[in-house]
């Protein structure tokens, strides 16, 4: 098809009355069609074969209402759910304000401070499974660093913190935090380059500095931002499997596993796979309200400022 | 004239006050900048410091926070494979990078074929594509292994580096997506358009123009595929046997046992932690520049 064939082609589309945005979506031409279709396939092919079906499957496996009545009649499925919900409501909540508040100290344009950026953002880029063993041999009692480093500049005889529940939980809160804070900081200083300089010398002239400045001024634009980013690690950490498998490994006596963790306990260690489904799939009822949210805001507006 | 000074008073006070809060700003964040540094810096301190140990054995785990005697004897043992449980060292690095740069190059093909058709040939009903994508992250990837584990095998992929490679793609495209069509909604549908009158096919405007100027945005998305593919370790622990096995379920599995070679296995653990840095390294510019490209919106 030549040049003026494609114009003539469209000039039909130009000429009728009404919006123009509309009429291209209905007249998608035949072959641009047919490339499009042929686009989507490989993304439909897996979307299918990889999420609806393994997700199917799931639900199929933990259908069995006796499964939930053998998990909450099991030693450690309550205060599992406590733990899930300590590590993902602080873990998540923490990670976020503080990488709001750390992003704000980025922006700052000095060479040392860029610098410091690059360093800062190393526990992003280290494996998870290979930074999550170092800090379980660091915390690991006075055989680690952490205990080794109290003694020697505190003469404090630090904890195994292995060895209770508490210390263990805040062991892999912390880890989870270090390896995931970096991420969301450099989204929310992305974010925060994109303001106009413009919005602040205006609140400048009106006196507005410091945390006003935050408060009223770069919170509000990023709200929504904030929100999203909230949310979507929420669903992320619910999954965290490694932090909390390689860093405490669920110990003591399973007081610290998280639903990812004890299910896979259940399926692989304990040999009962619909029991180990069923355990993480108890969680679903909170995952699709939060799923739901998430699609509104990101369709409601943009992700950006 | 008595006037005049009493204006300059107030305004040297003023002007002393100003210097001195910018000193304390200053300080203040001098010591945020350190506390950071040693944040950041502690557990791949920690990796060092074992991994320095001369050899293997309880000398390792003393509480130093120095190493007594520093020698590279761990690394040598990985490169030249060694120590204990270490006997494949190279051929788990092997699986690992094929593993991420498979994931890498598929998420990135994939990911960006449905992000072109949806976001810039004006597919009707395109967006539900992009919802349907974000369904992906209702279920975590974790809660997922049981069935995932049988129906790879139903696929006859069980003990296949493609199936982990696969379950890390799918994980990575709804995010890639994502991020995909919000740049492409900065590229001006003019373009595309003059480029049609020309007789531009869809592959044509997909290569030569979406791509191009795409790259920050791809870059992006193909270092977040392979850093989920590296940081992996659930998925390649289950669909993997023991003979076949990745660097990340190698450690992950020996993670707490005293009886390994710690010093070699931090050794290890750092060999491996080095490629994603090196390749963040090597793509900053274009990480720098998807990070400042709003500017042409904002």
């Amino acid at each position: 098809m030549s040049a003026t064939q494609q114009v003539l082609a469209a000039e039909p589309r130009v000429s009728v009355k009404g919006p123009q945005h509309k009429r291209r979506h209905r007249h998608l031409r035949g072959s641009d069609f047919k490339w499009a279709i042929a686009f989507i396939v490989p993304y439909a092919a897996i979307f299918f074969a990889l999420v609806v079906y393994p997700i199917a499957y799931a639900l199929w496996m933990a259908s069995e209402p006796s499964l939930y009545a053998d998990l909450i009649a099991g030693p450690l499925y309550l205060s599992t759910i406590v733990n899930t919900l300590l590590f993902v409501g602080v873990g998540v909540n923490v990670k976020m304000f503080l990488a709001l508040l750390l992003s704000g100290f980025f922006l700052r344009r000095r060479r040392w401070i860029r610098a410091l950026l690059a360093i800062y953002i190393l526990p992003w880029a280290l494996a998870a499974a290979q930074a999550c063993i170092s800090f379980h041999w660091m915390l690991i009692g006075e055989a680690g660093l952490v205990d080794g480093v109290l003694s020697a500049l505190f003469g404090i005889e630090g904890p195994n913190w292995f060895n209770n529940r508490w210390l263990g939980l805040g062991s892999n809160i912390i880890a989870y935090i270090w390896k995931w804070m970096p991420f969301w900081t450099v989204i929310f200083l992305a974010a925060r380059i994109r303001i106009p300089r413009d919005i602040y010398d205006a609140a400048e002239v009106d006196g507005a500095t410091g945390y006003r400045r935050f408060v009223h001024i770069t919170f509000p634009l990023l709200a929504n931002l904030y929100l999203i980013c909230t949310l979507l690690s929420t669903l992320w950490t619910l999954g965290d499997f490694t932090t909390v498998y390689l860093v405490s490994g669920g110990g003591p006596a399973g007081s610290t596993e998280v639903l990812a963790t004890l299910g896979f306990h259940y399926a692989f260690d304990a040999a009962k796979p619909a029991l180990g489904v069923a355990a993480v799939m108890s969680a679903v009822p909170v995952l699709i309200p939060i799923v739901i949210i998430l699609m509104r805001r990101l369709q409601t507006s943009e992700v950006q400022v | 004239m008595s006037a005049a000074v009493d204006l300059s008073q107030p305004l040297r006070l003023a002007r002393r006050r100003y210097r001195l809060r910018r000193t304390l700003t200053e300080a203040g964040s001098v010591m945020l900048g350190v506390v950071l540094l040693i944040w950041s810096l502690a557990p791949v301190y920690n990796m060092l410091l074992i991994a320095l140990d001369p050899e293997e054995g309880e000398i390792e785990f003393d509480g130093n926070i120095w190493p007594p005697e520093p020698s590279l004897e761990g690394f040598r043992a990985v490169v030249t494979q060694e120590a204990r449980y270490l006997e494949n060292f190279w051929h788990q690095f092997g699986n690992s990078l094929f593993i991420g740069l498979s994931t890498m190059v598929l998420t990135v093909l994939v990911g960006s074929l449905a992000s072109f058709a949806v976001s810039r040939m004006r597919l009707s009903k395109g967006s539900l594509l992009t919802n349907a994508a974000l369904f992906t992250y209702a279920i975590p990837a974790s809660f997922l292994i049981v069935p995932y584990f049988r129906i790879m095998h139903s696929y006859g992929l069980s003990n296949s580096l493609w199936a982990v490679i696969l379950t890390q793609v799918t994980f990575a495209i709804p995010f890639a997506l994502l991020v995909l069509q919000l740049f492409a909604s900065m590229i001006p549908f003019e373009l595309d358009d003059a480029a049609r009158v020309d007789g531009a096919s869809a592959v044509q405007l997909y290569l030569q123009i979406y791509l191009p100027l795409m790259t920050p945005a791809l870059a992006v998305v193909a270092i977040y595929a392979l850093m989920l593919a590296w940081n992996d370790y659930l998925y390649q622990s289950v669909l993997l046997s023991v003979r076949n096995m990745t660097v990340s379920a190698m450690q992950g599995q020996l993670f707490a046992d005293t009886d390994a070679p710690w010093n070699a296995m931090m050794a290890a653990a750092i060999i491996y932690v080095l490629p994603p840095i090196a390749l963040l390294f090597a793509l900053r510019r274009y990480v720098a520049a998807s990070l400042t490209m709003g500017d042409v919106k904002g």
